[in-house]
């Protein structure tokens, strides 16, 4: 195979203010291959690429493609050099159809020909294997979808550079899959392909090369076929990690929670939730599984109070939280923590610090007119500790911090007020190991306090892992619920797909 | 009143308002591209004040209309430049920044324009400005001469609405000019150059306020008065969210606006006594009603575009 050196990077030193997300990092990357980035959150991978496509100028370090040096000004020059970055948050234009955003910033005709722009675009996702409507808005697009798009228009452009940023975050395992098989035609093809990633089986499954990066040095580069999982952990965290999440076993206890025939519509009165019914003792979690927009969000919203309930009824401890304002919820012990995509998005403010965030919570209960804001530092400060949060100092604004410590604070604070309900959605959303072994933890810890928890999580294997039972959603329907430790992944799958239970079991035990 | 002369008294309104409407277009096309690159300029009134002044001041001096018409543009561009430069390089706070460009804006034309009051726009000016009929088009009946009975301003004003319809809606520079208005970072990525975007649509959305406050001073009244803009920038800035950021709407959007604008003067002579207050006020009431309507619709076409007033940063984390 030709393993000719096409990208390199010499000593790429980034900081913004204070903190060094990239220190002395070199990486150099071939034709025709996959390479994975693979690192803890915040140990600057996201950076690192950022700089690679122009969006960031290094403090220091050069660039060298194809043996010439470049300076990259602006992300014009990276795309002039054939690389296209597929970024975390997609950069998409919600308001313009998918061709529009696939020629925007191109060279080309003042006039923009609409035809022969759609034969193009569909020419190149037949080639790829893609199905794509070039007419259809963002705005109505599924994540998958949009995904697709901003795949196109790199490869739109003629990239000979991939680079993938955390692509499979959002994606099913059958979408996962089609992915992959797109990396592997753009290998044969010649191309250099980079992939950002957390999920160790994705490394082994797809990659040739692996690079690991820890606190924004690159500690190793090591060949796929030469390491293993074990190893690779033990790079990106720095000490061995054990990979099993434990279950604890528990005891059927009392309902805490009962939700009977819950129906939600949304704004143009389509039903988002029908007829679902499950309940949640102490001490248990139950995981919920589906595909994106499968009504997870409204359903914990619902229980949260936030959701306009339309028909059916939610009782929590034999009362019911029907028409019960957000506030008379929490107060009753239920707490929610929504990682949204953008992470940020619910429940916490951006620009204020972790104090003020825990603030935003506990004013309630304090006296008086004034705030004061010292027992709230001295908590911020052990919850900085006890999570070990990477932050500058407590009052350092949320939205500096990297994504995982985001979610960190958000957790925290929601576990600090001690409820007996706790809702958590995506609580590992684009986490790396170990941080999530962190969350799993703290989430088994809850447990063992006898809270319920109601899990909404994305990765299946976590699910079968830690939960008692798994409840799955499609289209706003259950599908099933089953015992996590009897269930395989692929029975969750075809459910997922909106195929019943009954019609897997041939109607044998609900769990 | 007979149906025959009702008719012609209707027709003589209509094109008035076409003529009241015009300066607020100019204004209104160079406002929607400012904002469609995602900058809010607030100082539609004081550019188009500095526009009306530069242009009869040196209307005066050259007695050349193409100078005249020239100096109004640059004096605009040059008020929108400032713009640009605090918030597109230092990002500043647009609202505040546009506020103030009215403020000096007005400052400049007030200070500029003591020597002028009274003065008229010399004939050799005037002349350019005269009604050309155009063939064929200004035969039809009625719309004839409502539309095709102008000065050249006024067809060079349909010119652009089309032409910037045209731009922004076929051209791949308009596309990009949309993708930076509603989402910088990823006109960014895709390699746009997002600073020049923005300054090259502020100024030349200037440079149109220019031309519509050069068209008051030179064409529309035209003799030089105090505070001769009286509010048309802001209704301007209205117009903008009535026509939803669209030049093809903007025609029309002016035009009724213009109607509004003489509305009273035209009821006079039905005996109906509306207070001139509450005809002045009728474009904001408008105004309102259309962005309760569209916030009710929640249409994400007629939507803002999504970056306005936010500035941007590439490095932003």
């Amino acid at each position: 195979m030709n393993r000719q050196t096409y990208i390199q990077l010499q000593n790429i030193t980034k900081s913004f203010g204070t903190v060094v997300a990239n220190s002395k990092i070199d990486l150099s990357v071939h034709k025709g291959e996959i390479h994975a980035l693979l690192g803890e959150n915040g140990s600057g991978k996201s950076t690192l690429m950022n700089v690679l496509s122009g969006i960031y100028t290094p403090d220091s370090g050069s660039i060298i493609i194809d043996g010439r040096e470049v300076c990259f000004k602006s992300p014009a020059d990276s795309i002039a050099m054939g690389i296209g970055m597929v970024h975390q948050h997609f950069k998409l234009v919600e308001v313009l159809s998918a061709k529009e955003n696939i020629i925007i910033g191109q060279k080309g005709n003042f006039f923009i020909n609409q035809k022969r722009l759609s034969e193009q675009i569909g020419k190149l996702a037949r080639k790829l294997g893609l199905d794509i409507d070039p007419d259809k808005k963002v705005y109505n697009m599924s994540v998958g979808e949009k995904q697709t798009v901003e795949i196109l228009k790199v490869l739109y452009r003629g990239a000979e550079i991939l680079i993938l940023d955390e692509p499979t975050a959002v994606l099913t395992p059958q979408e996962t899959q089609k992915l992959f098989d797109i990396m592997r035609k753009m290998r044969e093809m010649g191309c250099a392909v980079i992939i950002i990633t957390h999920k160790l089986n994705e490394v082994m499954e797809i990659s040739d090369r692996i690079t690991v990066l820890r606190k924004g040095e690159a500690v190793a580069t090591l060949d796929k076929s030469a390491t293993n999982i074990n190893e690779l952990t033990e790079l990106m965290v720095g000490r061995p990690v054990d990979l099993s999440i434990k279950r604890l076993e528990n005891q059927k206890k009392e309902t805490i929670l009962k939700v009977s025939n819950l129906t939600l519509v949304d704004d143009d009165n389509v039903k988002v939730l029908q007829n679902v019914s499950f309940d949640l003792s102490k001490g248990e979690i139950l995981g919920v599984a589906g595909v994106a927009g499968s009504g997870q969000k409204e359903l914990c919203e619902a229980i949260a109070g936030l959701y306009e309930v339309y028909s059916g009824d939610i009782r929590y401890e034999g009362e019911s939280l029907v028409g019960k304002t957000p506030r008379e919820i929490i107060k009753k012990g239920v707490s929610m923590s929504f990682i949204p995509e953008d992470r940020l998005g619910m429940g916490l403010v951006a620009s204020m610090d972790i104090v003020d965030n825990l603030l935003l919570k506990d004013y309630q209960n304090h006296k008086g007119f004034l705030i004061d804001r010292k027992p709230l530092k001295e908590k911020a400060e052990q919850l900085v500790k006890r999570l070990d949060i990477k932050t500058p100092g407590v009052n350092h604004p949320v939205k500096q911090l990297s994504g995982g410590n985001i979610q960190k604070v958000l957790l925290g604070r929601e576990l600090d007020s001690n409820p007996h309900l706790l809702i958590t959605a995506y609580p590992v959303r684009g986490l790396d190991i170990g941080a999530s072994y962190t969350i799993y933890d703290l989430l088994n810890e809850q447990k063992a306090k006898d809270v319920a928890i109601l899990y909404i999580g994305e990765d299946l294997d976590v699910l079968m892992e830690l939960c008692d039972r798994i409840m799955v959603l499609c289209n706003g329907e259950i599908t099933g619920i089953v015992d996590a430790a009897k269930v395989t992944k692929e029975e969750l799958g075809l459910m997922m797909a909106g195929v019943c239970l009954e019609k897997i079991k041939g109607g044998s035990s609900y769990a | 009143m007979d149906a025959a002369s009702l008719a012609a008294y209707a027709a003589l309104f209509l094109t008035a308002a076409v003529k009241a409407g015009t300066p607020l277009l100019y204004a209104t096309l160079g406002e929607t591209i400012t904002e469609r690159s995602g900058n809010l300029n607030l100082g539609v009134e004081g550019m188009m004040l500095m526009g009306a002044v530069a242009g009869f001041q040196f209307g005066l001096i050259t007695r050349n209309p193409l100078f005249a018409l020239t100096a109004a543009m640059l004096a605009a561009s040059l008020g929108s430049l400032i713009f640009a430069f605090l918030t597109v390089t230092l990002r500043a706070n647009q609202v505040v920044s546009g506020l103030s460009l009215t403020i000096f804006g007005a400052g400049i034309a007030g200070f500029i324009g003591q020597k002028l009051s009274g003065q008229v726009v010399p004939a050799s000016v005037k002349a350019w400005f005269y009604p050309v009929k155009i063939p064929l088009l200004g035969d039809i009946p009625g719309i004839g001469q409502i539309l095709f009975n102008h000065d050249i301003l006024i067809y060079l004003s349909y010119m652009l609405a089309i032409g910037l319809g045209i731009y922004l809606f076929n051209t791949r520079k308009g596309l990009n000019l949309r993708a930076v208005g509603e989402n910088p970072a990823a006109a960014d990525a895709a390699g746009i150059g997002v600073s020049l975007y923005k300054y090259v649509h502020i100024l030349a959305g200037g440079a149109l306020c220019g031309l519509g406050g050069a068209y008051l001073s030179l064409v529309y009244v035209p003799a030089w008065q105090e505070n001769i803009t009286a509010g048309r920038g802001w209704i301007a800035v209205a117009l903008v969210i009535f026509v939803a950021w669209n030049p093809y709407k903007a025609l029309l959007g002016a035009f009724f606006f213009g109607g509004l604008d003489i509305l009273g003067l035209y009821l006079q002579k039905f005996d109906i006594k509306v207070s001139q207050y509450i005809i002045n006020m009728l474009p904001y009431i408008v105004t309102i009603l259309v962005l309760v309507f569209t916030s009710i619709k929640k249409s994400k076409e007629n939507a803002p575009p999504k970056a306005l007033g936010v500035p941007y940063f590439r490095e932003d984390r």
